[in-house]
């Protein structure tokens, strides 16, 4: 029973919710889709601030349905908007021990010092105008504020779209951290490709107020019959392992089931698990073995499918090994020339890895 | 100083003191939740509510002063039923005052508490009850903080206001010194006298006060306007 199952109605001026999923209680699920296809609504659902008719179980417990409806107050969640929303009458400290208080001590997991050592709010914690942080500060606070409740699950809704380039690169590690070293669910609610492959485990897509598909992010990233196939950004996560370092050259091995890959040093300890994204656009496919190339990375792969994508482009999934996809975006005129077809055996050049911790 | 007020004078001076007071703290009480419901609700009779309460900003005093006269009167509805509990009927007494008072400056109590609480948003709310605040803890620990800046403007308007009503008082309690003779009744009472010495004293004192209240109004929202920036 260590799952969410959601599903709501929601009808409001030309806007209808409507929508149903289920996602495990484990790891980070993205609700992910364009703006205005509705997830804020289903994230403001699932935390009761909403109340649309539908039922809602987290963990075997019914939070939601029919006439049953947990207050929000009463649900084991912790939230973080869009906007910090810190409250601007408490000094920083007692921001963040807004909720921890409020809670019965022997529900605190967390303690305040190991929050603000965690998210590295030490300097800031004696501020008494909660209004004079940075925007990424600010965030770091909420974000604080919402593990000290506890919560069994987390809601996050856009969380880095309110900040600068340079505010949600400071975030972001601590999101990955987060993910990393805290058993707590997260629900991640995201219209930003980059951030979703860098963070989720689970990926719900949404449109025009419905779930469109749900599943493991790398298998939903990898579908040829999703829109997130026609994104420019449209790639494949592999998760891998630091295996070795070429420390003339300043490079990293990667190992994942099927394949390694070669990306610029990474200055943490072997074994060390990683995710790579690998956008289409990067990966060209070669019939033979390519020789010469300047491209260090040439995975063997075979080509699993082909979809139209546009005009004048198409895109191939290929898988590598047993189990690792990925995804190849180029030109008719190249599928025609190389005739590829479903089962061929290819060469994938990869010409960048993006890494994310 | 002292020696130019009349020990009547004096007297007036205490008791709209005291029923400017008392009419704050009852009109606090009363508007909070008033302007809560106000700036929350989403009822159709919202609006029938809202012109109630600003009813008394457009009425002349005396037309307000007259129907209270008749409802608080022993032939009143609620006359009869003050009497009824032993109250007695409240015209001519420092009580009718009160009441009367209430009503006239509701308007001055409940607007700048209701504009706060809408300035407030949701959001805040919202963001307290996902921290485990009930709705009560999150009107205490949320909405009445950031509201100060409102309630402080209720409070000075709210007292300023009742030092300075007229025609409701007379209409309500008539002038008897020491239980209804306040300050601008007193001022009325010289000046019909002819004693303009006193009605000086007095009439100069009340334009200071209402200065200097104003002074202060105008500090609170100034600091209002550099705390929300």
């Amino acid at each position: 029973m260590s799952c969410i199952q959601a599903q709501f109605r929601l009808q409001r001026d030309s806007f209808t919710l409507a929508a149903e999923f289920e996602a495990p209680m484990r790891g980070v699920t993205a609700l992910f889709g364009h703006s205005g296809s509705g997830k804020t609504t289903l994230l403001r659902c699932i935390a009761g601030l909403e109340r649309a008719p539908g039922s809602l179980q987290v963990n075997g417990e019914t939070w939601q349905d029919g006439r049953c409806f947990m207050p929000v107050h009463r649900r084991p969640l912790g939230y973080v908007f869009q906007e910090a929303s810190l409250f601007p009458h408490l000094s920083v400290r007692s921001n963040l021990e807004y909720g921890y208080r409020r809670i019965a001590a022997a529900q605190r997991k967390i303690a305040p010092d190991q929050v603000i050592e965690w998210l590295g709010l030490s300097h800031l914690v004696d501020r008494r105008d909660a209004n004079s942080l940075s925007g990424g500060e600010r965030q770091r606070v909420a974000i604080g504020r919402a593990l000290l409740v506890s919560p069994q699950l987390l809601l996050m809704d856009e969380p880095l779209s309110a900040l600068d380039t340079h505010s949600k690169q400071e975030i972001l590690p601590y999101l990955e951290r987060l993910h990393r070293e805290l058993d707590i669910p997260v629900i991640y609610v995201s219209h930003a490709m980059d951030e979703v492959a860098r963070l989720a485990d689970h990926l719900v897509l949404m449109e025009g107020g419905k779930v469109i598909a749900s599943g493991a992010l790398h298998d939903t990233l990898a579908r040829l019959d999703l829109p997130t196939a026609a994104f420019d950004d449209a790639g494949a996560v592999i998760e891998a392992e630091l295996a070795q370092h070429d420390e003339p050259y300043h490079l990293s091995r990667l190992d994942f089931p099927g394949g390694h890959l070669w990306v610029g040093k990474v200055e943490q300890p072997f074994g060390t698990r990683l995710r790579a994204r690998v956008l289409a656009r990067d990966v060209s496919i070669a019939t033979q073995a390519p020789q010469g190339s300047s491209i260090n990375n040439i995975l063997p792969a075979h080509v699993e499918a082909l979809s139209d994508a546009g005009p004048d482009k198409t895109m191939v999934k290929l898988r590598v090994g047993e189990s690792q996809a990925l995804l190849s975006r180029i030109t008719l005129r190249s599928r025609d020339v190389l005739a590829l077809q479903p089962g061929m055996q290819v060469y994938a050049q990869v010409k960048s890895v993006a890494l994310a911790a | 100083m002292m020696s130019m007020l009349t020990p009547d004078d004096l007297q007036a001076v205490t008791l709209t003191l005291k029923l400017a007071s008392l009419t704050t703290c009852v009109l606090l009480c009363i508007a909070t939740p008033l302007a809560w419901w106000l700036a929350g609700s989403g009822r159709w009779y919202k609006g029938l509510v809202a012109a109630l309460v600003a009813l008394p900003l457009v009425l002349p005093p005396t037309v307000l002063g007259f129907y209270l006269l008749l409802l608080l009167g022993p032939q009143g509805v609620v006359g009869e039923i003050t009497r009824a509990v032993g109250i007695g009927a409240l015209p001519f007494t420092f009580g009718g005052l009160v009441v009367g008072s209430v009503l006239f400056s509701l308007p001055f109590a409940v607007q700048p508490i209701q504009n706060a609480f809408e300035a407030i948003g949701k959001r805040p709310l919202e963001v307290a009850a996902t921290l485990r605040a009930t709705p009560w803890d999150r009107f205490v620990s949320v909405a009445l903080p950031l509201a100060r800046p409102g309630l402080l403007t209720a409070i000075i308007l709210a007292f300023a206001h009742t030092v300075g009503e007229f025609g409701v008082v007379l209409m309500l309690g008539g002038s008897i010194p020491g239980e209804t003779q306040v300050l601008s009744v007193a001022i009325y009472t010289h000046v019909e006298a002819m004693e303009y010495r006193e009605a000086h004293w007095l009439a100069g004192g009340m334009v200071l006060f209402s200065f200097l209240v104003l002074v202060g109004l105008y500090r609170v929202g100034g600091n209002w306007a550099k705390g929300a920036r």
